[in-house]
């Protein structure tokens, strides 16, 4: 190997320019975003950066559709573009586009200057292009810092606040901890196999017969624990609360959308494709894990009086519901996996942008008294927080029903129905903290001191002048919520566009 | 192919919504009419269905979600086409209650939008004829009830309701997940297919019908409720409100009944038959039980509560006795007991006004003096409920009893307890609340106008099924039949050797 390479004319790799320009766009969106965000008007860099993320993940989309149905190998094996890479860098890309809205006049990007913010979230979102679309040890690795790296420091944006700041420095340790398990993973894997190309670990995996080599299974080991820290799997989920909750709301909604859709493309990538021949060997400790994770996410987000906190314990239970999917190791899984991914995100992306409007309209944060009384004092924000949680809950005629109808449907084709039952007897619990959330926004009175009676029209808030702490929350918050909302009614009656687009989800993985 | 049966379930959500949009004071005007619009409906497709043909009519079938091969399929058979009525019925009576007889609670127009909704989804739970859209129906049906009871209910909703969802979401989704497994192993690798008939000429295998077949009968008794899975039903009933109890006592725990003899019992054969005495076991006990328990509570509503656990009991009875009389009875007494167990809860909200707000027996007594008019109406709904001879009720549970003597003779017998039972707690109630001592804080006065408009149809329907049983009965025979004949075929194929008289039924 090391002969033939040394032998062989120092050629540059041939580079598909094309292929990577989702990559660019969001690189040179960050770096355009960096400069104009040191603009001197004030105007400038509230917004129209934030304008320039919106463009830039809007042109990354554009470029994603453009590059719909290819499946090329770039950059000599190091990433791959197939159709799975392209519907998770379309979750991602739309997470991005709504967690920009609702960050546009949050406190944390004051907090650390507008350029910077944007940027570190364009950056994150290359980074998980990277890592949804590595194909390779290294590539894995270096998606999945540069993912990280930027993460940690907008969990920390609102600089002036203790919590934020333990979120940030949280996530970066046990962040750190999970990336280093993950590399040492890897070294492992390249110690017992010699290779990092994932079809290459695959092949020497067959050839040597290493599916029961104690180092080979100390890499796999070490390879799951680490992932399982970065999608905050249980029992490695319990920085998820606690960063969830202090991180800025905006950043919470994006990780738990995007960081979810490009840490399950790289477990997908990882162990349906380089580690599939030893299936056997990591399927019962996967299964292990998702069930652990749904006992785990659904127990802990009982009685939590955080709403983000609530979220943070329901996205683990929902990635335990994802690892169903997974653990099945079909064609059918792989999509079930992606239209969860599709669908659960608007209804939760929906939830948060009812839980920031509430945190710059009242003193509460983002506890749940927060909710009391919208049914009468905003009931745009009340229908869309119902049904954002009617979603999330699973409920018929949402698109949250339809991502469990999918993954039930693949699990059941696999002879896993009984994984299936799991799954719904536990999902039952989770209606134990949504519903009460649609109780107390209905029920409950309005506070003394708000005035129950603002009949003024959804779209005020407009200009950003009006919009002082604890004013009325601006209209992108409303647009985004409406949108969203829609999308989870018309995706839970009519949801074989999404599934259309799912349905060459494994293509690229040669699974069954 | 036709667009009627679209119709008639959308139109209720339709009217809902329509309430919703215009001024409130108009919502429950517009709830009133869109209920009565599709009465009016269904009593044009009970007259127009043809009672000489056999199988579904008036079919829609258009697929709904391709890659799962999901049909969006409705139709009309003897099964349904009575509940479907029954339905529209007892919606258009609670309508007609809201508007006349319930004072103020605000929201009308979300309140006309739920009911709506509500009606819609158990119209499609009757209707549909893909497995999917049934459970996407029945479990559609609780997300209303939901608002209803947390918005409109008593002091305990909060609780009460979640109950009664985790409860119900616990079997419905596991019924889910049976659903899809039918379809998917039914399929056998190819591409999955729904539709119930389609379903039914693949049964499957003898192992998977049994966990799947448990799974869609614990769906069903959780929803009736049935003894011992009845934990939700004493703070569910206790917290909703009249409008909304009458709606859900009378016709979704009906959705349940049916769903076994459209569902279960033809897809499932061979578990069913496996598992009969099993069910037939929880229905006996449910007769006792829910007997039992009517006698001794004191709140009206439990009374009612119970007793419709023990009347379910024998609907269950009548349908796993695998005869087709059983069938035929349990059918009719679904009807019955939906007319008579709805107009009973408004006959508890009107004893309340007398009775100085309280729903306790012990605090009733004497209303009969000064309200003999009011008195006769309960008399009668009393006497429906007791099962009478003389009444539909009668002619129900005779049926049903007869087919389970014909196939189980000793569950026949303790039921037949059950219907001793039902006369002692029919009457307790009537008497307690309408005779004996005077209660203190009771003030009696007359049935009003107000009232009597929405008892005095209900009455007639009672005495009207009363007279000619056979309305309902003519069509159901061809339906239950159908219903019954893979559980009566693999009756036989097992019992070959026994050389019974097995063929007693058609």
């Amino acid at each position: 190997m090391s002969f033939s390479l040394a032998a062989a004319a120092p050629a540059a790799p041939y580079i598909d320019w094309a292929g990577l320009s989702p990559l660019l766009a969001l690189l040179g969106g960050a770096i355009i975003a960096l400069i104009v965000g040191l603009a001197g008007p004030r105007a400038i860099r509230t917004q129209i950066v934030p304008l320039i993320a919106l463009a830039t993940f809007g042109v990354a989309i554009g470029c994603v559709i453009s590059l719909w149905g290819q499946s090329i190998v770039l950059i000599e094996g190091a990433l791959q573009l197939d159709p799975l890479t392209l519907i998770l860098m379309l979750v991602i890309c739309g997470g991005g586009v709504i967690a920009t809205l609702l960050a546009w006049r949050d406190q944390a990007a004051d907090d650390i200057a507008h350029g910077e913010f944007f940027a570190l979230m364009l950056l994150g979102a290359a980074g998980m292009f990277v890592l949804v679309a590595s194909r390779d040890l290294v590539t894995t690795f270096v998606g999945l810092e540069l993912l990280s790296l930027p993460l940690y420091i907008l969990c920390a944006a609102r600089v002036r606040e203790e919590r934020s700041l333990e979120s940030g420095l949280k996530y970066l340790i046990i962040g750190s901890v999970g990336s280093a398990t993950v590399l040492y993973g890897f070294a492992l894997l390249y110690g017992a196999t010699g290779q990092t190309g994932y079809t290459q670990i695959a092949a020497a995996i067959t050839s040597n017969g290493l599916a029961t080599d104690p180092l080979f299974l100390t890499a796999v080991a070490m390879c799951t624990v680490g992932f399982a820290f970065k999608a905050s799997l249980a029992p490695f989920h319990q920085w998820t609360p606690d960063v969830y909750e202090g991180a800025p709301t905006p950043v919470t909604a994006f990780m738990s959308v995007a960081t979810k859709a490009a840490a399950f493309g790289a477990i997908i990538r990882l162990f349906d494709v380089a580690l599939r021949p030893a299936v056997e060997s990591w399927r019962p400790i996967w299964i292990a894990l998702a069930l652990i994770t749904m006992v785990v996410g659904n127990v802990g987000a009982l009685r939590q009086p955080s709403m983000k906190r609530m979220l943070a314990y329901s996205s683990i239970a929902q990635a335990g519901y994802v690892l169903v999917g997974f653990v099945l190791v079909t064609d059918l899984g792989v999509q079930a996996i992606c239209s969860y991914l599709v669908l659960y995100s608007f209804g939760n992306l929906a939830a948060f942008t009812v839980v920031i409007a509430r945190e710059r309209e009242t003193a509460e944060g983002d506890n749940i008294s927060a909710l009391r009384g919208l049914g009468s004092e905003r009931p745009l924000m009340a229908v869309v927080m119902t049904i954002s949680m009617l979603s999330l809950a699973g409920i018929p005629a949402t698109a949250g029903f339809m991502g469990k109808l999918r993954l039930v449907e693949a699990a059941a084709g696999a002879d896993y129905a009984w994984l299936a039952a799991v799954l719904v007897v536990l999902s039952v619990i989770s209606m134990a903290y949504y519903l009460p959330v649609i109780a107390t926004i209905w029920r409950g009175e309005t506070q003394p001191g708000t005035d129950a009676a603002t009949g003024v029209p959804v779209l005020a808030g407009g200009a950003p002048e009006a919009d002082v702490a604890h004013g009325r929350a601006g209209w992108e918050l409303t647009l985004a919520g409406v949108v969203l909302t829609v999308a989870v009614l018309v995706f839970g009656i009519v949801p074989q566009p999404v599934f259309n687009l799912v349905a060459s989800a494994a293509r690229g993985l040669g699974l069954s | 192919m036709t667009i009627h049966l679209s119709i008639i379930l959308w139109l209720p959500a339709a009217a809902g919504l329509l309430a919703l949009l215009l001024p409130g004071r108009l919502a429950r005007s517009i709830s009133l009419i869109g209920s009565l619009l599709v009465l009016a409906y269904a009593v044009a497709l009970l007259v127009d269905y043809d009672r000489a043909a056999s199988g579904l009519q008036y079919v829609t079938d258009v697929v709904w979600i391709r890659s799962l091969g999901i049909h969006y399929a409705l139709g009309v058979s003897g099964l349904n086409l009575v509940l479907l009525a029954t339905t529209a019925v007892i919606f258009t009576a609670s309508a007609l209650w809201t508007l006349v007889a319930e004072p103020d609670h605000g929201k009308p127009g979300i309140y006309a939008l739920l009911m709506g909704l509500a009606q819609t989804a158990v119209i499609g739970a009757f209707l549909a004829q893909d497995l999917i859209l049934f459970v996407v129906f029945f479990d559609l049906m609780l997300v209303p009830f939901y608002f209803l009871i947390v918005i409109w209910g008593g002091p305990e909703r909060t609780s009460a309701v979640l109950k009664l969802f985790i409860y119900t979401l616990v079997g419905s989704l596991l019924m889910l997940v049976g659903a899809i497994t039918t379809g998917v192993l039914a399929a056998n690798g190819g591409e999955p297919n729904f539709l119930l008939s389609e379903l039914a000429k693949t049964p499957l295998g003898s192992d998977a019908q049994g966990w799947i077949f448990l799974a869609f009968a614990l769906a069903f008794l959780i929803k009736m409720p049935s003894f011992p899975f009845h934990g939700w039903m004493p703070d569910g009933y206790s917290n909703m409100p009249i409008g909304v109890l009458a709606v859900f006592t009378a016709i979704l725990s009906k959705v349940a009944a049916y769903g076994f003899l459209q569902i279960a019992l033809p897809l499932f054969p061979d578990a069913a038959v496996r598992y009969q005495e099993l069910i037939m076991i929880v229905a006996v006990a449910s007769i006792l039980y829910g007997s039992a328990m009517a006698f001794t509570v004191d709140s009206a509503r439990l009374v009612l509560g119970y007793s419709s656990i023990a009347q379910l009991g024998f609907i269950v009875l009548g349908i796993f006795a695998f005869d087709g009389r059983g069938a035929d009875g349990a059918l009719l007494q679904a009807t019955n007991h939906a007319i008579v167990a709805g107009a009973l809860i408004f006959v508890v909200a009107m004893l309340s006004r007398r009775a100085g707000g309280s729903e306790k027996l012990s605090e009733m007594g004497g209303i009969a003096k000064g309200a003999p008019a009011f008195a006769a109406v309960f008399l009668v709904f009393s006497f429906a409920l007791l099962a009478m001879p003389g009444t539909a009720n009668f002619v129900a549970e005779f049926m049903i009893l007869l087919g389970t003597f014909e196939t189980k003779m000793t569950f026949a017998f303790i039921a037949a307890i059950g219907v001793a039972l039902a006369a002692f707690y029919a009457l307790r109630f009537y008497i307690s609340a309408m005779h004996h001592r005077v209660g203190a804080k009771v003030s009696s006065f007359e049935l009003t106008l107000r009232e009597g408009l929405v008892l005095v149809p209900l009455m007639l329907v009672v005495i009207a099924l009363a007279l000619y049983p056979q309305f309902a009965l003519g069509p159901a025979q061809d339906g239950t039949r159908k219903a019954l004949s893979a559980t009566q075929q693999v009756q036989s194929s097992g019992a070959d050797t026994s050389a019974t008289t097995d063929g007693a039924t058609p």
